[in-house]
């Protein structure tokens, strides 16, 4: 291997590949928003809902847990979405981009793990806490959205930033239905460059990169909306 | 205790019953709280004392029986009246029940911001004055995890007052705390008893609950089988189970000291049972 060579071609890569990290981050972005948006309810719903609520939570979780990410990029962006944009209603709503395909199989994913991070959080408090709300008068809507989740989610910072890193290392698996991301970059100048070790090594670098930035700033998030002297075991 | 017959009582239990993993945890208990008056439930664990407080604002809801407030009869299918009565009835536990990412002041806020509707300054203003009522103002700012127990209980305590109730349920408001802890919670207590508060306490606490109690209501098995001022039912001679009972509690608890008990009853009480005082007349650490 002419180091020299893989240099220069890796350099002038570096913009392209670059290019790729908005499409990574706009699906992550995208992905763990949809996720947070979803699970919270989902884990709610799981503790506290009536059992039909809480089996189909139940069902929903073990769906999108059970079918692998690539199938279900497939099954979106080739079956369910390309026939939904074809329906007059939903046509050009831009349904049949890969981009939209793989923000909806990443965040409905993270959703089903997110809901058992919260349910997780949810369930490691003190039942009494609900009780004492009730006790003064409190909805239970009103003691879940001012008492249990400011808790819970502080509690489930740690693992959804272990979420953040795998959503992360998933994202890459949306070049395959075409969205140009690092991953579908790095094969794309690797074939022109033939440098495939190097832009392969390129991408990793970048992907660890982001890894490192997003999981430092839940960090400092985490730091920052702890409570003085709180600490529970068994949390996350 | 006069007034029962012409105003209703504050809150009234009639023919509670409650049967929990097959075990009949409350039969047909019935109760009154007149206004101002403090009764004082004892009874071995698993009496069913905690059950009969938490099926009194429908924490746990009674399998059958009503609970009238004020003479009229809660409908807790009603999600409205459900929470009225809860506002109108303070609970303490055993456990506090914090909420741990809120401040103490935070803790008396959130509900009076969120159930009465008040605006978040006038709910602040209301919240230090309560806690101030407990001695606890120069604690305001700190978190439930750098609290001390007693200090704790007496922010759950302001909590509970600050919603302005017209009767305290209070569920072994001293059992979880360390000793040296008791008294400042129980002079809170007894301060609020002094100001007329309608109370219903479960405790262990016999020597202080006898110097402040109307009555004794003794539960076992799920019933009230004995009750009476704390004087008749404690006095040497009265071959009752509270006497039996306390007794046990004394003995267990050491010779802790007869000085709590005369402060409350006569002498002949204090002849029959000498019952652990712990902290009566502790000062408090604030």
């Amino acid at each position: 291997m002419d180091f020299s060579l893989a240099y220069t071609a890796t350099r002038e890569a570096l913009p392209y590949m670059l290019g790729g990290v908005i499409w990574t981050v706009g699906l992550i972005c995208g992905a763990m928003l949809l996720g947070l948006a979803l699970g919270v309810p989902l884990a709610v719903l799981h503790v506290y809902g009536p059992w039909p609520a809480r089996r189909a939570v139940s069902i929903y979780v073990w769906l999108f847990r059970g079918i692998p990410i690539l199938v279900q990029m497939y099954i979106f962006y080739f079956g369910l979405l390309a026939w939904l944009s074809t329906l007059p209603l939903l046509s050009g709503l831009g349904l049949d981009s890969p981009f939209v395909a793989a923000v909806l199989v990443l965040g409905l994913t993270s959703s089903a793990y997110q809901s058992q991070i919260f349910r997780g959080a949810i369930q490691s408090l003190p039942a009494g806490q609900l009780k004492a709300a009730r006790a003064m008068g409190m909805t239970d809507a009103q003691a879940i959205r001012s008492i249990i989740l400011p808790q819970a989610l502080r509690l489930s910072i740690p693992a959804w930033s272990n979420e953040y890193s795998i959503l992360l290392k998933d994202s890459a698996l949306a070049f395959t239905i075409g969205v140009v991301e690092i991953m579908a970059r790095m094969r794309a100048i690797a074939s022109t460059t033939h440098e495939p070790v190097s832009m392969t090594f390129l991408a990793g670098i970048i992907f660890f990169a982001l890894t490192w930035v997003g999981v430092k700033a839940l960090s400092l998030l985490e730091n920052r909306v702890r409570i003085a002297g709180y600490t529970r075991q068994g949390a996350a | 205790m006069a007034a029962e017959n012409q105003t209703p009582p504050v809150l009234e239990a009639r023919a509670l019953g409650k049967t929990l993993g097959g075990n009949r945890v409350l039969d047909a208990v019935s109760l009154a709280l007149p206004k101002g008056c403090v009764k004082v439930l004892i009874g071995p664990s698993g009496a069913g004392k905690s059950t009969l407080l938490q099926c009194l604002n429908f924490l746990i809801p009674p399998d059958s029986g009503s609970i009238l407030l004020e003479g009229r009869e809660v409908n807790a299918r009603s999600r409205r009246e459900l929470c009225s009565l809860r506002q109108q009835v303070g609970m303490i536990f055993q456990d506090f029940n914090l909420f741990d990412h809120l401040s103490a002041m935070e803790n008396v806020r959130v509900a009076l911001m969120k159930v009465k509707g008040m605006s978040k300054l006038d709910a602040g203003e209301l919240a230090l004055a309560e806690l101030s009522r407990v001695g606890l103002l120069d604690k305001a700012a700190l978190y439930p995890a750098n609290l001390s127990g007693g200090q704790k209980q007496r922010v759950a305590i302001a909590r509970a007052l600050a919603m302005d109730p017209k009767v305290m349920l209070l569920d072994e408001p001293t059992s979880a705390l360390d000793p040296e802890l008791i008294g400042e919670v129980l002079a809170v207590i007894r301060d609020l008893a002094q100001n007329g508060m309608t109370m219903i306490i479960a405790t262990h606490q016999i020597s202080f609950s006898a110097s402040l109690a109307d009555e004794f209501l003794f539960m076992e098995k799920g019933r009230v089988i004995e009750s009476g001022s704390p004087a008749e039912l404690l006095r040497r001679d009265s071959g009752s189970r509270t006497l039996a009972f306390c007794a046990k509690i004394s003995e267990l608890s050491g010779e802790a000291g007869e000085a709590g008990l005369a402060a409350g009853l006569g002498e002949s009480v204090r002849a029959g049972v000498s019952v652990g005082a712990a902290g009566l007349g502790a000062e408090s650490p604030v």
